[in-house]
């Protein structure tokens, strides 16, 4: 499981996130929702290793997070998809695929994991040969979600995929996210803006505001508790 | 038509040099965004250690290789020790963007010192392997001779060479996904600071061939204050930013056109203009296309 305890981190000089402490049961998908600025970028960066924290634990399993370069932490089962579809538009959709894949040095299973992608995201398989720069907005999210996933990740943490999408892209891209933790036991952190559309297929919830956790608990309690709903669901 | 014919021989026999030095300034510059002025030095120095190994085995054509060899191990040895360094020392602001291109300049004289330190500053003699008579047909000799043409043949040879590993082979991959976006690279669980450093040894292969073809290809006579490996850093460099900085095949694009427009320069006008024109062109492409003729602007931007 992913604890997260007294966790403090720095964004220049201004502190980003105030020793918050949550935890993820494995085989869940929890949901951290809150404005802009609330830290929940920080917070992914920190725990993916590309950002250093000043005090407090972060711990998957029995590895820690807060000591180490990412491509360490992906071989320990982390994958971060950062904000802003992160793939390579230089490279081709299959080669984004790869690249991800590299480390294990098993071309067979890669193969095999590749496969798995496209039978998620059959539009990535039509497009395999294509630049990753040529992908609407919707196929780069999943080309992102898709590399991650080829590292096999037991923890998937994944910023704001919904960034910028139509909403009918956005459900699609959720379900996507919600088969990977049903069918593949994978762990997922999923950070949003949209926080309505992300508690809908969280299990758990976790509701930042300025570094500071303002709710947590169960993501159907997150969504029926009126302060929460008028706070940030808009409703 | 005869003297078109010598331009268009003469223009590729220098690209194709060109070309390699080009390579070895876009690869240093894609995987740490530094601006290697030492290449020049790093070249030299291979050119005398092709020198010496020709001295002591008596061979060039296994000296090539052996200095190719070590040149990448020196390039490699300079981004573990100075580079390194110098990013974990410096990380923020402008300084962080001009220390290392500083030190590289640093270390082209410090290179240049060590090289007359070792072996003097007289001219040495790097004797080419083959015959620099050019090919006679009938009654005809045209600029072309056995050594310019190994010249040509051995770097289109490498250039084949580096495209298969850069687009068909894992450390390829590893090498462009760590260039275009390191920090993705990283995410996706490649040791982006490793692949830097192979990035580096790569390059200082390829200043190597190209400093010992040079030498091979003209006069032989290498010093350490060489002016000819002082045009070649400059030749390379503008070659690799007419083809936008970024790209590998822009390079060798950049080494031709600046091979072809100098020869031209030369034979049809004067060869006193070379320079000039070199410079003119190098504006010329600044102004109108800053990002290169294969660049990316997302690329300039990075």
């Amino acid at each position: 499981m992913l604890r997260i305890n007294n966790l403090t981190v720095d964004h220049g000089a201004i502190r980003a996130i105030h020793g918050i402490s949550f935890s993820v049961e494995k085989g869940q998908l929890a949901a951290v929702i809150g404005s802009n600025g609330a830290g929940k970028t920080t917070l992914m960066r920190t725990l993916s290793g590309l950002k250093g924290a000043e005090n407090g634990t972060a711990t998957w399993l029995d590895h820690n997070l807060l000591h180490g370069k990412p491509e360490h932490h992906v071989r320990q089962g982390v994958s971060h998809v950062s904000e802003g579809k992160s793939v390579i538009a230089q490279l081709t959709v299959e080669e984004n695929l790869d690249l991800g894949a590299l480390w294990r040095r098993n071309r067979v299973e890669a193969k095999a994991t590749k496969e798995e992608v496209f039978t998620l995201f059959p539009r990535l398989g039509e497009r395999r040969k294509q630049l990753a720069d040529t992908l609407s907005g919707g196929e780069r999210q999943m080309l992102a979600i898709g590399r991650a996933y080829m590292s096999r990740p037991a923890l998937l943490l994944l910023d704001e995929p919904s960034l910028g999408l139509a909403p009918l892209v956005v459900e699609q891209i959720f379900q996507s996210i919600r088969q990977i933790v049903d069918s593949m036991g994978v762990t997922v952190v999923l950070v949003e803006q949209n926080a309505m559309g992300a508690l809908k297929i969280a299990d758990y919830g976790v509701v930042l505001n300025l570094g500071t956790i303002a709710a947590s608990g169960k993501a159907s309690d997150l969504i029926a508790d009126p302060a929460v709903r008028t706070a940030y669901l808009g409703f | 038509m005869n003297q078109f014919l010598d331009m268009v021989l003469i223009g590729i026999s220098a690209a194709s040099i060109y070309s390699l030095m080009a390579i070895s300034m876009v690869l240093v510059w894609r995987s740490t965004r530094v601006v290697n002025f030492a290449q020049a030095g790093m070249a030299l120095l291979s050119a005398y250690i092709g020198y010496e190994l020709v001295a002591r085995v008596g061979n060039f054509w296994i000296a090539l290789p052996l200095a190719m060899i070590l040149g990448a191990a020196f390039s490699a040895f300079i981004e573990f020790v100075l580079m390194r360094t110098l990013q974990k020392h410096s990380s923020q602001g402008a300084i962080a963007a001009i220390a290392p291109i500083i030190a590289t300049l640093g270390l082209l004289g410090l290179i240049r010192a060590t090289i007359g330190f070792i072996w003097g500053h007289a001219d040495v003699l790097l004797e080419p392997p083959l015959s620099k008579v050019g090919f006679t047909f009938g009654e005809t000799t045209i600029v072309m001779s056995p050594m310019s043409l190994f010249v040509l043949l051995f770097v289109i040879t490498l250039m084949i060479i580096v495209s298969i590993i850069f687009q068909k082979t894992n450390i390829g991959l590893a090498l462009r996904a760590s260039a275009y976006a390191p920090e993705i690279a990283q995410l996706a669980g490649i040791r982006v600071s490793g692949i830097r450093t192979l990035g580096w040894a790569i390059a200082g292969a390829a200043g190597a061939a190209a400093g010992i073809l040079q030498t091979v290809n003209g006069t032989g006579a290498l010093s350490p204050e060489s002016l000819e490996f002082s045009l070649l850093l400059v030749f390379g460099f503008i070659a690799a930013v007419i083809g936008g900085l970024e790209s590998l095949p822009g390079a060798v694009l950049g080494a031709l056109i600046l091979g072809l427009v100098l020869a031209a320069v030369q034979i049809y006008i004067s060869g006193a203009l070379v320079f000039i024109v070199a410079f003119l062109l190098l504006l010329l492409v600044l102004i109108v296309r800053p990002q290169g003729f294969l660049g990316s602007k997302a690329g300039r931007r990075a």
